[in-house]
């Protein structure tokens, strides 16, 4: 376990993530900070969504030590990680016909009782994530009448409303049209830093990660890059973790082009 | 106030429905000699006294359970696996107990010298039959992971459990056999008063568990995943409402039968009627809605215009079947999943 610094909330060392016999990323070492968004980048199998998980405490690390909160993971019960670390993870969940508010609730989870009776301060909770997330006027619809993109802002939504410092999402902006994509991850910038929570995602838009988020995280040859997008930029790990046959990485805009001869 | 509404008609409704089974059957009485009968004046007819009490409460009250028990085994089936077809008879429940009940009733000789109660062997073989099937299911789940692969290991393990079945009935007595068979129609008449708790104690414990779940199965809706992050212990909690299914499914299932699609049918019922997945609602709805179902398949299987005596399965699958297709035909809207 790391001691955190001031405003750290997640730390990870040494951290080997895969199955057991297949190493997928090694040398999986960086922090996350209240306010901050971070964004892990790879490749199509590089491993974020394993790497994503293990930090959930979902998959067993195959080595290495995740520090939340001043606590390590491994020691922590499934009820008291839950209320250090909320997830919103690939693919919708089916959940029928439930109004938004009651999937919201269901966020209160950890905070609630045997009976999932709600308090006063888990109401007010609930409506504070509607809020924080745009996703009020759909309060009273239900969840499977909803398109992807609002799904994914009450998935959000449930997440906030869970109280966690730190936020995982895998992919939110997966099936999300650019528009959708850019309000997302400005969504997710705000409630970051107006609610101090830290938000780590995996996400495929490079272009989106590089222009909205704080840090980057990139998944190259079985080994985690940290770092600013600057950092990234100057350091041509992008051009290195997206290299294919006639591309390169464009720093000016973030995105993959044809090589010229 | 206004959302109780429902649950106040549809428990007005079992309650009426309760009262038809017990005016009704091959002797019609008044609602006011069954009073009598029950609260023992001294006018009674010692006849209808008999037949009030010791036939038509005990099977009322045994239809009541029945239902109540198999719609709440096939919720819980149907949100664990995720699944809007699963149910106890669907998924092979109900043909593991079948199976287990077979090996007490066929196979007698093999097992008679063992000092043993033949109305405790039968339940605790069915029950056995059914938490085995459970199991398969499970771990077929955890392997598969597939709605639709999921269903057909439920129809392989039917077709296996009725398969080791009819070998035994091959090689059972023409008695033993005859037995089995009208057991295997169905029915909620063969449970004396003096053996309702064997059947009451399961469903009650059942209804226990219900009304503490909403919480964990809401949260399964999610998805495992997503359940663990809220804090569930996913497969604890699966493994609880599995264990408890197989118990109800296996009591039922000793006591009346292989009853074919209350389990399945009857959370869809209250979906419909109630328009939400939350289980909060749709438990007590279920609840309701599977005592009210099987009340009325018995009391059609019952009247006069049906012959008096059709086979109670006849009737649960003459209404279940058509329900089951109206649940694919309209699709996403009320179901767990697609």
């Amino acid at each position: 376990m790391v001691k955190l610094r001031m405003n750290q909330l997640l730390a990870i060392e040494g951290l080997i993530v895969g199955h057991p016999g297949v190493v997928l990323v090694k040398d999986v070492s960086f922090t996350l900070k209240a306010g901050e968004v971070a964004a892990i980048v790879g490749v199509n199998g590089s491993g974020k969504s394993t790497l994503l998980r293990t930090v959930l405490g979902l998959y067993p690390p195959l080595a290495g030590s995740i520090t939340i909160m001043d606590e390590d993971l491994a020691s922590l019960s499934v009820k008291a990680r839950s209320r250090s670390i909320g997830a919103v993870l690939t693919g919708r969940p089916r959940i029928g016909a439930i109004d938004v508010r009651t999937v919201v609730a269901l966020g209160r989870h950890p905070w609630t009782g045997h009976m999932g009776r709600l308090s006063a301060v888990d109401h007010e909770r609930v409506e504070n994530a509607l809020t924080s997330t745009g996703t009020h006027d759909l309060a009273n619809r239900t969840f499977d009448s909803l398109s992807d993109g609002e799904a994914q802002k009450v998935q959000l939504a449930r997440a906030v409303a869970q109280d966690t410092p730190v936020l995982v999402l895998d992919e939110p902006t997966a099936h999300l049209d650019v528009v959708n994509r850019v309000v997302l991850v400005t969504l997710l910038h705000e409630i970051a830093r107006s609610l101090q929570r830290g938000v780590l995602l995996s996400t495929h838009d490079l272009a989106t990660a590089m222009d909205l988020c704080d840090r980057i995280l990139v998944i190259h040859d079985r080994t985690l890059w940290s770092g600013t997008p600057s950092e990234a930029r100057a350091s041509g790990i992008l051009s290195r973790a997206f290299a294919a046959d006639g591309l390169r990485f464009d720093p000016s805009t973030s995105t993959l082009r044809g090589t010229s001869p | 106030m206004k959302s109780f509404r429902p649950y106040v008609a549809l428990g007005l409704l079992t309650v009426l429905l309760f009262v038809l089974e017990l005016v009704t059957g091959s002797t019609a009485l008044g609602v006011r000699e069954v009073w009598a009968a029950l609260v023992d004046a001294p006018s009674t007819d010692p006849g209808v006294e008999a037949v009030v009490r010791e036939v038509r409460i005990p099977q009322a009250i045994t239809a009541l359970l029945a239902g109540m028990g198999l719609a709440i085994g096939g919720l819980f089936m149907q949100t664990i696996f995720r699944n809007p077809l699963a149910g106890p008879s669907v998924m092979g429940v109900s043909s593991g107990a079948s199976l287990g009940v077979a090996i007490v009733m066929l196979a007698h000789p093999l097992w008679a010298s063992l000092p043993i109660p033949p109305d405790a062997a039968l339940m605790v073989a069915a029950m056995g039959g059914a938490l085995a099937v459970l199991a398969l299911v499970m771990f077929a789940d955890r392997r598969l992971g597939d709605g639709v692969t999921l269903l057909i290991v439920g129809l392989l393990i039917s077709y296996l459990c009725s398969a080791l079945v009819s070998v035994l009935q091959a090689t059972s007595s023409a008695q033993a056999l005859q037995g089995f068979v009208f057991w295997g129609m169905g029915s909620f008449g063969g449970v004396s008063s003096d053996r309702l708790l064997w059947l009451a104690i399961p469903v009650a414990t059942t209804l226990v568990v219900a009304v503490f779940s909403p919480k964990t199965l809401n949260a399964l809706l999610l998805g495992d995943d997503h359940a663990t992050t809220l804090g569930v212990d996913t497969r604890r909690s699966r493994r609880r409402l599995l264990w408890i299914t197989g118990i109800v499914a296996g009591a039922v299932t000793a006591c009346c039968g292989p009853i074919a699609f209350i389990g399945m049918v009857t959370p869809h019922l209250a979906r419909g009627m109630f328009r939400t997945n939350d289980h909060r609602k749709l438990i007590p709805a279920t609840v309701l809605c599977g005592g009210s179902l099987a009340l009325l398949c018995d009391l059609i299987a019952r009247s006069d215009f049906m012959g008096g005596s059709l086979p109670l399965n006849a009737v649960t699958s003459l209404l279940g079947a058509p329900m089951v297709a109206w649940v694919l035909f309209s699709g996403k809207r009320w179901s767990s999943s697609a």
